[in-house]
């Protein structure tokens, strides 16, 4: 498939090929962007060839802009049949203790006007400490944890906050060019009020220095955007002869309708 | 961008990576409705990338109004009663970048309104979701009445309209290319 054949042209590039491109498309978005927030570069790219796998799937041609209506004034919703509590620790779905630095990472959803996101899922999922995710397609030659799977869920309470319990992801390396690594990360999955608020997205940790070499992050060329994906130590998080702590908020494109009756109330 | 002054800035979303497939699909989350129900209908198609090869690594997910063009506000999606109507539902590709839900025909939410089905891209490779949306066939003035279609450029707007077969409609979607699908970006993305 070209795909494949995609990824292996590019498994032949090397860590300081593939940088330099990267630091070509920042130096030219520098010299490009207004330095206002308006002309900041909120979302990544999707056309960005360091990160291959993007190449043939992403569109060419600009967004048509739609009004919404109808269906996407809503979002579906999710209650307590579809989440058990039990699903927002990550540490305890097996018999045992799973193995690395357990911690925990919370903050609020919130929507473009600073509205809590109320009782909407929250999806994640992640590699394990050693950065071995559970799927067959990795085959990253780390331990598998019997004790961690590494997914997780649950529904923001009343004034938007998530809050999972889990393990540190390690970095894991990819083959996107020779000796690529993805800095940790988790992945999250977001509602909100409305369906064009969607998204997907990858909670990073501070100081990582893989983050320079990661064409996904780097994806996103404006710096201050890239920060918005980084969690925050937060030692009042951190829990006594327990856990770490990590705060990540999280705020989603603004909604279009005023909030309704069953949004503002809980 | 249209962002209004003094919205909070909204986080960059990223792609979703290989390795979703242990995480976000789950029993049931393509079957809307039971595949034996009476008005069951399919809804598939498959993704292809710029070189027309199938994405075996791409999550669709679809809302919807119920047959009446109601809003469905039923939780209940990842815990399937096989009564209640949902109108939502998420599928993963298949080997071929086949999709397919079992679902119910989506009514008008407006009279006289073309109706349609409201679709997300999630894929390897894609930096971050696109939102589409799938019309059922109608008649061509039901087509032409509709607000976004008649926006969109003749060449392009059957990239948007699902084709009737044996068992309900096929959609395909194409991330790139001559006959490329129309994505959508609202006001404040």
């Amino acid at each position: 498939m070209t795909d494949n054949r995609a990824s292996s042209d590019a498994a032949a590039s090397t860590q300081a090929e593939v940088s330099e491109e990267i630091q070509q498309i920042a130096k030219a978005y520098e010299r490009d962007a207004a330095p206002e927030r308006d002309g900041e570069e909120t979302q990544p790219r999707l056309d960005y060839p360091p990160y291959r796998s993007s190449v043939l799937r992403h569109p060419t041609k600009d967004p048509h802009h739609a009004d919404p209506e109808g269906i996407e004034l809503w979002a579906p919703a999710f209650g307590h049949q579809d989440v058990d509590p039990l699903e927002a620790d990550l540490t305890i779905q097996h018999r045992g203790e799973p193995v690395g630095e357990r911690m925990v990472v919370t903050g609020r959803v919130l929507d473009g006007d600073g509205r809590p996101v109320r009782h909407q899922l929250v999806e994640i999922w992640q590699a394990n400490a050693g950065g071995r995710y559970i799927h067959k397609r990795d085959q990253h030659p780390a331990a598998i944890d019997p004790n961690f799977t590494g997914v997780g869920r649950c529904l923001t309470d009343a004034d938007g906050t998530y809050s999972f319990t889990t393990i540190k992801p390690g970095p894991y390396p990819w083959k996107n060019h020779r000796n690529a690594w993805r800095p940790a990360h988790i992945h999250f999955s977001l509602f909100g009020t409305e369906f064009t608020q969607r998204m997907v997205t990858q909670m990073y940790f501070p100081g990582d220095p893989l983050f320079a070499l990661d064409p996904i992050y780097q994806a996103i060329t404006d710096q201050r955007a890239r920060d918005r994906l980084v969690a925050t130590y937060d030692h009042d998080v951190t829990r006594p002869e327990w856990s770490t702590g990590y705060r990540w908020d999280i705020v989603l494109t603004g909604a279009h309708h005023t909030p309704r009756e069953d949004e503002v109330e809980a | 961008m249209s962002r209004i002054p003094g919205d909070l800035v909204a986080t960059p979303g990223q792609t979703i990576g290989p390795f979703y497939g242990y995480a976000l699909p789950y029993d049931g989350d393509a079957t809307l409705v039971p595949p034996g129900h009476p008005d069951a209908i399919r809804l598939h198609g498959r993704v292809l990338d710029g070189a027309g090869n199938p994405v075996p690594d791409a999550l669709i997910e679809i809302w919807q109004a119920d047959p009446a063009g109601r809003v469905v506000r039923e939780p209940g999606s990842l815990h399937r009663d096989g009564f209640t109507f949902t109108g939502w539902g998420r599928c993963g590709t298949d080997n071929t970048g086949h999709y397919s839900f079992t679902t119910l025909r989506p009514g008008p939410t407006a009279p006289g309104a073309a109706a349609y089905v409201a679709v997300t891209v999630f894929a390897r490779g894609l930096l971050n979701r696109l939102f589409t949306r799938a019309y059922l066939p109608a008649e061509e003035s039901v087509l032409a009445g509709d607000p976004l279609l008649s926006s969109v450029d003749p060449d392009r707007r059957g990239t948007l309209v699902a084709a009737a077969d044996e068992h309900g409609f096929a959609f395909d979607i194409r991330l790139q290319g001559e006959d490329e699908t129309v994505f959508l970006t609202y006001p404040r993305h």
